[in-house]
């Protein structure tokens, strides 16, 4: 079949089954706008407001269902604008396809008008990216960027097509498989250092879980669980990887890290045995690195040989996809003949119990206040539990990340790694799409929803019955809280002076906004505004602006040295 | 320690920039590097000189194996391994020192491939320690300029790096 090569990506993207692609028209891509119009039969291109939040969106849509996001944008600022997204993307391993157009080949140099370097600004956040020069090698490119960006640790890839390549005509087949030599991810984890690790498994005394978003990316959630309860050790979970071990769990410590509880972190800094799994000891969650987990042996699960002995050494190390070694783990747990030294673990266990009495993540209810964390607490109630929750970044990620207790894989969508304010709506777009009948609400603050508001204009034109929740203290609330801590009380451009009124921004936009300032009413009103369900609702809940996230392991301190309030 | 690395890659344009922006990237040390083309014209091969701990030098295989366009890595320093550079270096050479020059270029079994009245060219192979140790005998203010390849290797014996 003689297609250009804008009706070959049109052609290659519905043979890849992809269903959605967010994007925004403009010079350098006008020719796939038009065979977007003319060929596309069932891939539904969504026209965001600005480049990022298409990224964002992509994003949201990979992190919710597996698959991979598709962009769609033009070259120059179009391509630019869609870094951030990128680096946000690249951070959390997401796996992502972004096409930017490019001026014609006969241009590229000249600084052309709209032209810019798109491989290489985009060279340092990417898993890898192209520049087609040649409308045959398109579709082999393409696939080339699907098979690099979904396998081994996942990423997102860029594919920059200058406009002559677009209009140039060629023969399309779909390539059903690629090869590449210089690109083998693992498929298998080493099983001599799965046995040696379960071995050291039931040697333990003392034993702790930590698990990461690579649980979540490596659909390893099932034979985690049945891994952990048929040991009946403790699990903490990383900001990322929460829900893969469900919240409600008793054997479940919570969160570890900066903003973890009390007990994950004494139990991560007491532990005999470390096995760590799809996590890659982040700054955030070790404290000082001097100081972190002296006593343990530590195993550790990643598909990323490079994640391996990079911050920590570790004693053993699998490289292999985490579902297949959480498999051979269970196989080989399941022949062995050592059992876990029930005494021992009793003995752990009522220690983990002591610490957990300490209810770090108790809070005040009584003020005339609203407090964030009974918000979050709220809207967990209201929604049962059972909703995808994205997030910007800030206080409100944390509480968020503490109060909603989050029992599935793939139900809290944010920025862990880069820590990217105006994700949160963007990336709710992405996830409704995919699921529209779901309930999905964006935990946000005054700050970070400000950085893409322009979005509620897609989510109108879409009709996404997005629930933000926006928990407006009037501060930029993680900064203010440093700045108390660290900086004398000097709010150095924290405070938040001329807000506007969200409740009649969210009306001009044709949607439904509701304030929320009394705490009596909170849970009514919350109620009143998720049973709009055809309805994107701007929730805008004013809470107690001296409020900080508790408990805190303060920056360059050990997990030991937490500070409870 | 200086490690010499040496990494088979698809001959493509950018290969190089992945491979020197990760370096820059990650605050790794590159104290040299060179690449060229091999008799597979798909396939260049980039041999670089770096230092650090042994972690960091792990770390450093590492994540050039991660590279999509690296196609095989290898650390010649682990092993026994050929190590050389080519020099080329401009000398005034006047007076006394046109004699002196011819002498010294012969004991480090260095040739002269180009001469003026006033300056010789000496090209010079080896280790890097032995093209050091010719400019440490040299007079400096008789060095006019020094152009030096940045080290090649290969592992001794049957041992080949190849896909």
């Amino acid at each position: 079949m003689e297609l250009t090569g804008a009706q070959i990506l049109i052609h290659f993207l519905e043979d890849e089954g992809v269903e959605h692609i967010w994007g925004y028209p403009g010079g350098a891509a006008l020719p796939i706008y038009d065979a977007l119009d003319t060929d596309a039969k069932e891939l539904k291109h969504i026209l965001v407001r600005h480049e990022q939040a298409a990224v964002h969106a992509a994003d949201g849509y990979a992190r919710s269902t597996g698959k991979p996001g598709v962009v769609l944008v033009t070259s120059g600022p179009g391509a630019t604008n869609t870094v951030t997204g990128i680096a946000t993307a690249y951070m959390d391993s997401i796996p992502m396809i972004v096409i930017t157009g490019q001026v014609p080949t006969s241009m590229i140099g000249l600084d052309a008008f709209q032209e810019v370097d798109t491989v290489g600004i985009t060279r340092p956040i990417v898993k890898h990216n192209f520049l087609v020069k040649d409308v045959n090698d398109l579709a082999i490119t393409l696939k080339k960027a699907f098979y690099i960006a979904t396998t081994g640790r996942p990423g997102p890839v860029v594919i920059d097509i200058p406009k002559d390549v677009q209009n140039a005509t060629s023969t399309y087949e779909y390539p059903q498989e690629v090869e590449l030599r210089s690109y083998l991810p693992v498929v298998k984890g080493h099983s001599g250092q799965i046995k040696k690790a379960v071995d050291m498994m039931l040697s333990a005394e003392r034993p702790i879980f930590y698990t990461g978003g690579g649980v979540v990316l490596g659909d390893g959630s099932e034979e985690l669980i049945k891994l952990v309860r048929s040991l009946a050790y403790p699990i903490t979970q990383t900001l990322m990887g929460l829900g893969a071990y469900p919240a409600d769990d008793k054997q479940n410590v919570g969160m570890l890290g900066m903003h973890g509880t009390y007990e994950a972190n004494l139990a991560m800094h007491h532990c005999d045995v470390l096995i760590a799994i799809g996590s890659r000891f982040d700054d955030r969650v070790t404290g000082n690195i001097e100081k972190f987990c002296p006593t343990a042996k530590i195993i550790h699960v990643d598909i990323d040989p490079a994640s391996i002995s990079k911050n920590v050494i570790v004693d053993i190390p699998i490289v292999g996809p985490v579902q297949q070694v959480l498999q051979e783990m269970n196989a080989q747990l399941a022949k062995a003949d050592k059992k876990p030294n029930s005494e021992a673990l009793q003995a752990w266990w009522s220690q983990i119990e002591e610490w957990r009495a300490a209810q770090c993540l108790k809070y005040d209810t009584h003020g005339a206040k609203i407090k964030p964390q009974a918000a979050v607490e709220a809207v967990w109630e209201v929604t049962k539990g059972d909703a995808y929750v994205t997030s910007d970044v800030g206080q409100h990620q944390m509480f968020a990340a503490q109060y909603y207790r989050f029992n599935k894989p793939r139900r809290w969508l944010n920025s862990g790694g880069l820590g990217t304010m105006g994700f949160g709506l963007p990336a709710a777009m992405g996830a409704q799409m995919a699921f529209p009948d779901a309930t999905v609400l964006c935990i946000t603050g005054e700050g970070s929803i400000q950085m893409n508001i322009q979005e509620l204009s897609t989510c109108l034109q879409y009709n996404l019955p997005i629930k933000v929740v926006c928990l407006n203290n009037g501060f930029l609330g993680m900064v203010r809280q440093w700045q108390e801590f660290f900086y004398d009380r000097r709010y150095s451009m924290s405070y938040m002076d001329s807000l506007p009124d969200f409740v009649k921004l969210a009306e001009a936009y044709g949607h439904v906004g509701v304030r929320i300032d009394d705490p009596k009413t909170m849970k009514k009103q919350l109620e009143e505004a998720f049973a709009l369900k055809d309805r994107f609702v701007f929730i805008d809940i004013m809470t107690d602006p001296q409020e900080n996230v508790y408990p805190m392991i303060p920056a360059g301190a050990g997990q030991n040295e937490m500070i409870l309030v | 320690m200086k490690h010499v690395i040496s990494m088979l890659m698809e001959n493509e344009s950018g290969a190089l920039s992945r491979v020197a922006g990760l370096f820059s990237a990650r605050g790794y040390n590159i104290h040299a590097l060179t690449v060229a083309p091999t008799e597979d014209e798909s396939l260049s091969r980039l041999t670089l000189v770096t230092s650090g701990s042994a972690q960091q030098i792990e770390q450093i295989v590492k994540h050039l194996n991660r590279l999509i366009d690296v196609v095989k890595v290898i650390n010649l320093t682990e092993g026994p391994h050929i190590e050389r550079e080519l020099m080329l270096i401009k000398l005034s050479a006047v007076g006394e020192y046109r004699e002196e020059f011819v002498r010294l270029a012969d004991i480090f079994r260095g040739t002269i491939v180009d001469v003026t009245p006033t300056t010789y060219t000496v090209q010079m192979v080896g280790e890097s320690k032995k093209l050091d140790a010719f400019i440490g005998a040299i007079d400096s203010e008789m060095i006019l300029e020094t152009v030096r390849s940045g080290t090649v290797g290969v592992m001794r014996g049957e041992k080949c790096l190849q896909i």
